[in-house]
């Protein structure tokens, strides 16, 4: 699979020597980062390596104690505004999709449209039904996340955070709850949205999908980078022997 | 690959339950005589009915004295009951204006039906449910609109009891809402601030409350501020309900995964988006069953103002029961009185079921 892709070099995410502890626990050591316009970056590790700490460290849903995080050259701080801003370009895709039960499909997706983007109601239900059409999940914008599949409501939640129309979009392993029949569906979306040029970071062990898709992919364990390197690169001739003792297990 | 020919899997057909398991004799056999020890229970039970419930109903019914009393009926006189019909249902009001707590009992239970029809937005229904207290207090209240005024000694029975509940349960839910997110705050002073209110008036009977809002208050009050006693013990009354809504609602929102707050914040919804539009909707779903719970008990424990000295219904039935002309009716009226109680309570317990059904999600 062939893919042109719109792709130039200005960071919108640069992480430089970051640091972030759990009480004494070192979570993530001197961290340093930076993601083009447009590239897809997957990061793979076994569990407790950091991987999702690292990314949920972009939009601020964990803080860092020690070095910077600029995502569009704002650097996140404890400012309110600030987070706020960064939040508005950053979309982030759940493990667990995370719906709000208690609201329909649609409803989901206008939340954040009507009140952070103050849009009427009705431009936010015409936006939400052309994501809605693009996961291909139209049909179910009635129902209450409670009575899609595991795939439809992770399709509803990228559909979800596509509405905030967002420049980053961060997948937190987004086909780990699922059950094996459904992952396909969910990669999919997620393969078509990285040919449409949305800078994308996702933590996944699909292998075969990181292969495919991504642009650079990124090996953490113990909290640190062990390796990066373009995908061709990273499966046939990994540089590490933590990284190939990894890939040994899970391929 | 050489083409093989599948074979089509056709799912076998669902068969019915077994016989033994469905109908009467079935459901008999199951909840009633499923070992011998309930067997022998149920036996007991049946005998015990048998004894007790024909004198209740010839009393309750057969013998009873319907309009007026007459000594040759040995049931009940239901007649004091009519006779102190007007009484107990709204005090001393003045009869010609009796039209006026009729009228609010009516918008209560049209605002009621309303909620459960789902014919509203939720907005407007709390809005409307909010209006409610300033309604009832000036149709009851008068002296507005050329309505005369109805001085508040004068308010009394059902009318009084069901309107310190329904204006206590309206505010207390929001007081304790607020509570309860400020005993979650992240900042100390004000989550060691609720705690303590909680804990404080939780830690203290109602009649105690009620004692120092009639008793104590004034004295405490600066000269020449007078709030109505009416009013202390209303204001008593939600505070002490306030405290115990506010940890049904704490249970609540304990009970949502942080994965919605964080879902919430990546979508960039403020912390005060989060909790209106994303956490409390759910928090208030999980806990309706225990916070109707706590209307139909505070419903019940405005029985407790007699204490401070109004007239409530069940101090109107105790009233009445006293009257030297119809002496010796005390189980007439304490039967009507448990009645009406049991038909309210039970309609809220209702009302309730009707409102989790309509949230279902």
């Amino acid at each position: 699979m062939v893919m042109e892709k719109k792709m130039d070099n200005t960071p919108v995410i640069r992480i430089t020597d970051l640091n972030k502890w759990y009480g004494n626990f070192h979570v993530l050591k001197n961290i340093n980062l930076s993601v083009a316009n447009g590239e897809v970056i997957v990061i793979c590790g076994p569990s407790g390596s950091g991987k999702s700490t690292l990314i949920r460290c972009i939009n601020r849903i964990e803080e860092h104690q020690a070095g910077t995080i600029r995502v569009k050259g704002m650097e996140l701080t404890n400012r309110m505004k600030n987070i706020a801003g960064i939040r508005r370009e950053v979309g982030m895709v759940f493990q667990s999709f995370d719906l709000f039960p208690h609201l329909t499909i649609l409803e989901n997706l206008t939340l954040a449209p009507c009140w952070v983007r103050k849009m009427s109601k009705k431009e936010a239900e015409t936006l939400a039904m052309e994501h809605l059409e693009r996961v291909q999940l139209k049909d179910q914008a009635p129902k209450y996340p409670g009575q899609l599949s595991g795939g439809q409501q992770q399709r509803v939640a990228i559909a979800r955070a596509l509405c905030m129309n967002p420049e980053i979009l961060l997948f937190d392993e987004p086909t780990s709850a699922l059950d094996p029949e459904m992952i396909k569906e969910v990669l999919d979306v997620i393969r078509q949205l990285a040919g449409e040029g949305i800078t994308m970071i996702c933590v996944t062990h699909e292998m075969g999908f990181a292969r495919q898709v991504a642009d650079r992919v990124i090996f953490m364990d113990s909290g640190e980078i062990v390796e990066e390197n373009d995908p061709e690169t990273f499966f046939t001739h990994p540089q590490w022997d933590r990284t190939e003792a990894f890939l040994s297990q899970i391929i | 690959m050489a083409s093989v020919r599948l074979k089509t899997f056709v799912p076998g057909p669902a068969m019915a339950p077994p016989l033994v398991s469905s109908g009467v004799i079935g459901w008999m056999r199951i909840n009633l005589f499923n070992s011998s020890l309930n067997s022998v229970l149920t036996v007991v039970a049946l005998f015990f009915l048998y004894k007790a419930l024909p004198p209740m109903i010839s009393w309750a019914f057969l013998d009873a004295a319907w309009l007026a009393p007459s000594p040759e009926h040995e049931g009940a006189c239901w007649a004091f009951i009519i006779n102190k019909f007007r009484v107990l249902m709204v005090g001393l009001y003045p009869g010609e204006l009796v039209w006026r707590p009729m009228a609010v009992a009516a918008i209560v239970v049209i605002l009621s039906v309303l909620t459960v029809a789902r014919k509203l937005s939720t907005r407007l229904l709390i809005i409307l449910w909010y209006t409610l207290p300033v309604v009832l207090f000036f149709i009851i209240n008068g002296g507005i609109l050329g309505l005369p005024k109805v001085e508040q000694s004068l308010w009394g029975g059902l009318m009084l009891s069901m309107g310190l509940a329904v204006v206590g349960i309206l505010l207390s839910i929001p007081f304790g809402i607020l509570l309860a997110l400020g005993r979650r705050s992240r900042l100390a002073v004000v989550r060691t601030l609720c705690t303590g209110i909680i804990e404080c008036i939780r830690g203290v009977p109602l009649i105690t409350i009620l004692f120092m809002a009639s008793v104590m208050l004034p004295i405490f009050l600066p000269q020449g501020v007078n709030i109505n006693n009416l009013l202390r013990v209303q204001i008593g009354i939600i505070l002490f309900s306030s405290a115990y809504m506010a940890e049904v609602v704490r249970g609540g929102l304990q009970a949502i995964p942080v994965g919605q707050f964080e879902a919430a914040g990546s979508l960039g919804l403020n912390a005060f988006q989060t909790m209106v539009f994303v956490v409390l909707p759910q928090a208030l779903r999980h806990v309706v069953p225990s916070l109707i719970g706590r209307c139909v008990a505070l419903f019940k424990d405005t029985s407790l103002v007699i204490i401070v000295g109004l007239l409530d219904f069940l101090g109107m039935v105790k009233a009445s029961s006293q009257d030297p002309q119809w002496l010796g009716y005390d189980a007439e009226a304490y039967v009507f009185c448990a009645f009406v109680y049991w038909i309210i309570c039970f309609s809220m317990s209702r009302y309730g079921r009707s409102i989790e059904r309509r949230n279902q999600w």
